[in-house]
C-alpha cells in the first residue's frame, strides 16, 4: 500500500502541477499535446528535477527540492510504460522481462522463472524465447508491461501505452492492464487520449491545460461534466464560460446563457456551462418563437463519419472549442451545411448545466 | 555510417520516387572519378614481379607494422571514443558543447599539423614530453608515436559516427532500463552498449581505415624508421623515389588491404544492424 504524492514546478517547461494517487489508484492525467503530462511522469521517474516540488511514493521521499533529495531512478521502484514498447532489441523477450530482476542481483535461473510468470500473467507466455523484432506492435506491448511488473514497481506510470496499437489490440490490452495494473496496491499514472481509457482504467482523473492543473475528480464525474475545455473536448460536451448571475445565467462575452444550477454556482463569480451536443438545434435562419439560448455561429466543421452528424462551429470568441450539434442525416441533407455557413444553435435552458469553474 | 533503423516500420526497402535521368551523368561521372585512378594503378602494376616486390623485407616489415599500429590505435579510439560519443550525444551541460568542436577539430585539420601539435605536446621538449623525458619516457619517433598520431587523426571520425548511432537511439532505452532498477553501470554495459554495438563496428572500421592511410601525422611526430615508425604509406612514398614499381604494388596491396576491412566488417555491420 503505498499511493504517490506530486507536487512539482519546472520552470522551463513552464509546468506547476500537483495531484496524487491513492494506493490501488489509477489517475487518468488528460490534456493537450505540450500541456505538461509528459513531464509530470519524467519528474515522478526523476528524469528531470523539477524547480521546486516533492515526489513521494507511500512514506518514501522520492524528490524533495527543499530538502535536497533527488532519489536515482533505479531506487526509485517506478515503472514506466510508454507508447513505443522500447524492448530491448538485443535480447530475447524473456530476458527483456528478467531485466529488472537480473538487475537486483536474482540469479538467471531464478530471473527466468520469473519473467516466464509474467510473461503468462500478461497473456505472452508462448513469445518468452522471440526476439522482440519478430512480434507485433500489441504483442511488444505486452511483452513491455510483464518487463515492468516484473520489476515490481510500487507506481507505475504509463505515457499513452495503447495510443499505437489497433482498436481491438488495444481493448485486450485494456483487459490486461484492468487485471494487472493495480494489484497489491500499486499506485498508476495513466497518460492518455482515449475516453475508452479512462473509463475503463481510470478511478480518478486531472486535467493539464497549458502546465497546470485545471481540473481534478472522480473519473466518471469529469466524464460526465467536465468542466474545463479540454476536458469538454475530451469527453465530447459543449463548454460555455463565463460568470455566474442570479437565477441561472451565465454572462459570457458573446451573449447569456440560461441553465439549471447543478453545483454550488456563486453570483459574480466564474462558472461554465455544460450540454450535450445532442440538446442542440441547428436553423439556417432565426428560429420562430423565443428559445431561451440561442447562439449565431459559423460551421467550422461537418462531421458525419459517426452515428450522427457533428456540427461543429469554430472556436469562441474567448477561445474555447466550437459549440458542437449532433444533428440526424436527414436534417444535415436538408441544411446542407457546409463549413463557412452561418447558422443558429439553440438549446433548450433545462438541457443546460451550470457548474462553477475550478 | 552508424544509422540505425528507427523504427520496425521504417523499411530499408522503401519505394523511391523515379530520379531525373540526368542525374545519371554526374553521378557516373564521380563514380568513374574514384574508380579510373584505381583502375590506373592496378594497370601500372608489373604483375610477374608483383610478389617480390610486396615481400621485400621492408615492404613485409611497414605491412606488418601498419597493421600493428592500426590495430591498436583502434582499439584506442574504441577505448576513448565511446565514452567521448556517449557524452557528447547525451550531457547537456554547456561546457561539453562548447568542447565538442575542439574534439572534433582533427576531422578537418590537416595531418602534418596534427603531426607538430602532437609534437609540441608528446615531444622531447613537449608540454607533456618534457615530463616524460625526465622520467626516461620517450614517445615521439617511437611506435608509439605512431599509434598516437594515428589515433589523433582516427578518433573523431568514430566519435562522430558513434554519437549519431547514440542520438538516434535515443535515451529512452537508457531510462527505461534504469526504471527497472538497472544501476547506471548495469545500464551501461546491458543496454547501451549493445544498441551502440553497430554504430561502434562502423565507426571503428572507419577509424581502423583512417589509421591504415595515415601519413602527415606519422611522419611529423614519428618519423620514419624502417621497423619502428614506417608505416605502409610511408614506405610507399619511400620507394616511389627510388623503385617506383614498388610502391605501386604497395599501393595496391594497401587499396586491397582496406578494401577487405571496409567490405569485410561492413557486411557483418549489416547483419549485425537486422535487429533493428
Amino acid at each position: 500500500m503505498t499511493g504517490l504524492t506530486l507536487r512539482a514546478a519546472v520552470g522551463n517547461r513552464g509546468v506547476d502541477i500537483a495531484f496524487d494517487v491513492g494506493a490501488g489508484e489509477v489517475l487518468a492525467v488528460l490534456g493537450p499535446n505540450g500541456a505538461g503530462k509528459s513531464t509530470a511522469l519524467h519528474v515522478v521517474a526523476g528524469v528531470v528535477r523539477p524547480d521546486d516540488g516533492q515526489v513521494r511514493a507511500g512514506d518514501r521521499v522520492l524528490t524533495d527540492t527543499a530538502a535536497g533529495v533527488h532519489v536515482p531512478t533505479h531506487r526509485r521502484r517506478v515503472g514506466l510504460l510508454l507508447q513505443d514498447a522500447l524492448l530491448f532489441p538485443h535480447l530475447r523477450v524473456a530476458a527483456n522481462v528478467a531485466f529488472g530482476l537480473r538487475s537486483a542481483g536474482r540469479s538467471r535461473g531464478e530471473a527466468d522463472a520469473a519473467a516466464r510468470r509474467w510473461l503468462a500473467e500478461v497473456d505472452a507466455a508462448d513469445l518468452a524465447d522471440r526476439m522482440p523484432r519478430q512480434l507485433s506492435g500489441g504483442q511488444a506491448q505486452r511483452v513491455a508491461l510483464a518487463r515492468a511488473l516484473a520489476a515490481e514497481p510500487d507506481v507505475l506510470l504509463l505515457d499513452e501505452p495503447l495510443a499505437g496499437l489497433d482498436i481491438a489490440v488495444a481493448g485486450a490490452m485494456r483487459t490486461v492492464l484492468r487485471r494487472t495494473l493495480t494489484r497489491g496496491g500499486r499506485s498508476a499514472v495513466l497518460v492518455t487520449h482515449d475516453l475508452v481509457d479512462v473509463a475503463t482504467l481510470a478511478d480518478r482523473v486531472v486535467v493539464i491545460e497549458a502546465g497546470r492543473v485545471v481540473e481534478a475528480g472522480r473519473a466518471a464525474a469529469v466524464l460526465a461534466a467536465p468542466r474545463s475545455r479540454f476536458g469538454a473536448r475530451f469527453a465530447g460536451v459543449n463548454l460555455v464560460a463565463g460568470t455566474a448571475a442570479a437565477g441561472g445565467v451565465l454572462h459570457t462575452e458573446s451573449g447569456s446563457w440560461h441553465g439549471v444550477v447543478a453545483g454550488e454556482v456563486r453570483t459574480g463569480e466564474p462558472a461554465v456551462a455544460i450540454f450535450s451536443p445532442a440538446a442542440v438545434a441547428v436553423y439556417r435562419d432565426r428560429p420562430n418563437g423565443s428559445p431561451r439560448n440561442s447562439a449565431v455561429v459559423t460551421v467550422a466543421e461537418v462531421d458525419s463519419s459517426g452515428p450522427v452528424v457533428r456540427v461543429r462551429a469554430a472556436p469562441q470568441s474567448d477561445g474555447g472549442p466550437g459549440l458542437a450539434a449532433d444533428i440526424t442525416a436527414e436534417s444535415a441533407a436538408e441544411l446542407r451545411l457546409a463549413p463557412g455557413d452561418r447558422i443558429h444553435l439553440t438549446v433548450k435552458a433545462q438541457e443546460v448545466a451550470l457548474h462553477p469553474a475550478p | 555510417m552508424g544509422r540505425r533503423t528507427g523504427s520496425r516500420t521504417a523499411s530499408a526497402h522503401a519505394p523511391a520516387a523515379a530520379l531525373p535521368r540526368w542525374i545519371y551523368v554526374p553521378a557516373a561521372l564521380g563514380a568513374l572519378f574514384v574508380a579510373l585512378p584505381l583502375v590506373a594503378v592496378a594497370a601500372k602494376v608489373d604483375w610477374p614481379r608483383f610478389t617480390t616486390l610486396i615481400t621485400s623485407e621492408s615492404s613485409v616489415a611497414a605491412l606488418w607494422l601498419s597493421l600493428k599500429t592500426a590495430t591498436a590505435s583502434t582499439a584506442l579510439c574504441m577505448l576513448l571514443g565511446v565514452p567521448m560519443a556517449m557524452v557528447l550525444a547525451r550531457s547537456t551541460s554547456g561546457l561539453v558543447r562548447a568542447v565538442r568542436p575542439l574534439i572534433l577539430l582533427p576531422l578537418v585539420l590537416p595531418p602534418v599539423v596534427g603531426g607538430i601539435a602532437l609534437l609540441y605536446a608528446f615531444g622531447r621538449l613537449g608540454l607533456i614530453g618534457r615530463y616524460l623525458d625526465a622520467a626516461g619516457v620517450q614517445i615521439a619517433f617511437t611506435t608509439t608515436a605512431v599509434v598516437l598520431a594515428q589515433t589523433f587523426v582516427s578518433l573523431p571520425f568514430l566519435v562522430i559516427a558513434l554519437e549519431g548511432a547514440a542520438r538516434t537511439a535515443g535515451a529512452n532505452y537508457e531510462v527505461v532500463a534504469a526504471t527497472l532498477g538497472a544501476r547506471p553501470s548495469t545500464v551501461w554495459w546491458r543496454v547501451s552498449l549493445p544498441l551502440l554495438a553497430p554504430g561502434l563496428l562502423s565507426g571503428s572500421v572507419l577509424a581502423f581505415a583512417r589509421s591504415l592511410g595515415e601519413f602527415g601525422a606519422t611522419l611529423t611526430f614519428a618519423g620514419s624508421r624502417e621497423g619502428v615508425t614506417r608505416t605502409l604509406p610511408l614506405e610507399i612514398y619511400l620507394q616511389r623515389e627510388g623503385d617506383a614499381d614498388a610502391a605501386v604494388a604497395l599501393s595496391v596491396l594497401l587499396v586491397v588491404v582496406a578494401a577487405l576491412v571496409v567490405v569485410g566488417l561492413g557486411s557483418r555491420r549489416l547483419r549485425a544492424q537486422g535487429w533493428t
